[in-house]
């Protein structure tokens, strides 16, 4: 951000791609091996899709403001 | 009284929380390098950009008993629940951007008291630090047993366990990396607030077909007045809210609003850490472009839960075993829709505006203690060091004393009422005194500590009769068929009238201050910086007036 040391979008960017990661593999798992009891829209597979969109913002995040690359 | 938790969480649900608890862990161990000057420490060294000092500035008033009380406010009186997001915040966000930033920014001070020290002097300054210092402390332990209350509601989970917990981790964080880690972890939760919160409108209205499917449902099961936002408000009781339009207009979106997001000392500190004037000026515009975006993660859940839920929700002292409360809305839509990963992103998220808002507090009140008491009153002329230290110790002092309030609340809940009044009771006064010292040159310190003091005795003594005799609202809202939240808004316009009045009178009755003392920190004494030479789009009136055009249109929309 100043001068050169760990920003605070590289942290955001890690937070949303783990996050991402986590959701979207328990997304996959629940669609291969899906629940008796089903939450409300369960057949949209949000997690999938969301964890997905997490996981790439958080990805494009962190390259672009990778510690190494920071001015 | 609940007896069963709202939600469970899975394995992977636990794996995102605790990931969440080491981030933030992570980044304060990582910035107390960062912290060990008294400008780092306290200021984040002033080196904040625009959208992080934006950002931040949000975050420090989005907290989760903010977001769960207003999804369950919407739940209860429909869209009115918005215009504390509209015209109870944006026209307050854009004026402290615009008018006030510039004093604030250019007299270099620390904190809102600061501020009223260089302009009025010590009385001033001591008056507003030590109400704010004990007010700010004592809202962290209230948010502290509501987020304890919230998680063994929602979660189960053990009340002392959450406490703790996340109080250690507070300590933790803001000791080590001072504000600078209070404001990383304040954007992170921004971030966390909308992936963990956005699900549930966006499926929600998958499921109900749509905004006008949504509305033939709410009309349907309550009224058709929920989803109006100011045609009801002609009269007290055309509207579920019984309030009226000069109300929102004059006591919310005129006085308290202004009172709050422009002498706030939590939110006023994150704008003031900024690298320079302009983006001092522009982070308040960006934070109220997301702020109007806001209703969407908060209010229009709440309405979908009108439409959708197939529970009725009660008010928290009318709930029944089995039942659950207006502010249950929230969680109850995480359940609906949110499976494992996805429930454990929107309970972290909670969690995450849970524990910035005791940052803020925290962070806010060792500034203040620090700076406004301990330095200008006990001990004045130690090492930079010194105060570090005594800012890091001031820190873990605070928290304590919050869990401290937590517990106190824990045996007296009615508490909690006394302390949201006891804030609401500076913040009108207070802006009328910093408003007139920006804009008036001859408000003198005798008028502006008179001021502040004779306003505050108004909001006290008009709370202490509606309490006292409840009948007594129609006269302190000048009709009678107002509603208890008409209280506050009138309440803010008598005391902010009081103390302008006031001020005015002493300050003409008293030696007026020369010109010299007052450069930086009045209007006509204060060099501005011209824009002449930047282009249009860097210039904060231009992004000002974009965010009033669609404020406009909203209103206009959602008439």
């Amino acid at each position: 951000m100043h001068e050169s040391g760990i920003s605070i979008w590289f942290f955001i960017g890690i937070s949303l791609l783990v996050n991402g990661v986590l959701i979207f593999g328990a997304g996959v798992w629940e669609w291969m091996h899906p629940p008796a009891s089903q939450l409300v829209l369960f057949q949209l597979h949000a997690g999938v899709w969301w964890g997905a969109i997490l996981a790439l913002i958080g990805l494009l995040y962190c390259i672009k403001f990778a510690p190494a690359s920071a001015r | 009284m609940h007896t069963t938790q709202l939600v469970h969480l899975s394995t992977v649900d636990v794996i995102v929380v605790a990931f969440y608890f080491a981030l933030v862990l992570a980044i304060g161990f990582y910035l107390k390098s960062r912290a060990n000057t008294s400008e780092d420490f306290f200021m984040a060294g002033r080196e904040m950009t625009a959208w992080v000092a934006g950002l931040s500035f949000l975050s420090a008033n989005l907290g989760a008993l903010e977001l769960m009380g207003w999804a369950g406010s919407a739940y209860q009186y429909g869209i009115l629940a918005a215009h504390w997001y509209w015209i109870g915040a944006i026209p307050a966000m854009l004026f402290l951007a615009l008018v006030m930033m510039p004093f604030y920014y250019i007299s270099k001070t620390h904190s809102v008291p600061g501020y009223l020290k260089l302009r009025f002097g010590e009385p001033s300054r001591v008056l507003s630090a030590v109400s704010f210092a004990f007010m700010t402390v004592l809202m962290s332990g209230v948010n502290m047993f509501a987020m304890a209350k919230v998680m063994q509601i929602v979660l189960g989970w053990d009340i002392n366990f959450s406490i703790w917990v996340s109080s250690i981790t507070v300590a933790l964080y803001v000791a080590l990396g001072g504000l600078r880690s209070a404001i990383f972890n304040e954007v992170l939760q921004f971030f966390l607030i909308w992936a963990g919160a956005m699900l549930i409108p966006i499926l929600g209205l998958i499921e109900t077909g749509g905004w006008s499917n949504l509305k033939i449902l709410i009309a349907q099961r309550a009224s058709a007045e929920y989803v109006h936002l100011w045609s009801g408000l002609g009269s007290f009781s055309t509207n579920p809210m019984g309030i009226h339009w000069t109300g929102i207009v004059f006591g919310l979106g005129a006085i308290i609003s202004m009172g709050y997001w422009t002498t706030d000392f939590l939110v006023v500190q994150r704008v003031l850490t900024a690298k320079d004037l302009r983006s001092a000026e522009i982070a308040p515009i960006i934070g109220a472009g997301f702020k109007m975006m806001v209703p969407f993660i908060v209010i229009l859940p709440g309405l979908l839960g009108l439409a959708v839920l197939p529970m009725k929700l009660t008010a928290e002292s009318a709930v029944t075993a089995g039942g659950h409360s207006y502010n249950d809305v929230l969680p109850l839509m995480l359940a609906r829709y949110c499976g494992p990963g996805l429930l454990g992103l929107g309970i972290t998220a909670l969690i995450a505006g849970f524990m910035s808002g005791m940052a803020g507090n925290v962070s806010a009140f060792t500034t203040v203690w620090t700076y406004d008491i301990y330095r200008a009153l006990i001990k004045k002329n130690a090492t930079d060091q010194h105060y570090v230290t005594m800012g890091r110790w001031t820190t873990v002092m605070g928290v304590l004393i919050s869990i401290g309030t937590a517990y106190l609340v824990m045996q007296f809940a009615s508490i909690m009422d006394y302390v949201q009044a006891l804030f609401s009771f500076f913040i009108a006064p207070l802006f009328g005194t910093v408003i007139l010292g920006m804009l008036w040159k001859r408000t003198t310190g005798p008028g502006g500590f008179w001021g502040l003091l004779c306003g505050t005795v108004c909001s006290v003594s008009l709370w202490t009769w509606v309490k006292i005799d409840p009948t007594a609202l129609r006269y302190v809202a000048l009709s009678p068929d107002a509603k208890g939240l008409a209280q506050d808004m009138y309440q803010a316009t008598w005391s902010f009238l009081v103390c302008v009045v006031v001020t005015v009178l002493v300050s003409l009755m008293t030696k007026p201050k020369t010109d010299r003392e007052l450069v930086g920190l009045v209007y006509g004494m204060t060099e501005i910086p011209a824009v002449g030479t930047l282009p249009l789009y860097k210039r904060p009136v231009f992004w000002a007036v974009i965010v009033g055009v669609i404020f406009v249109i909203l209103n206009i929309i959602f008439w």
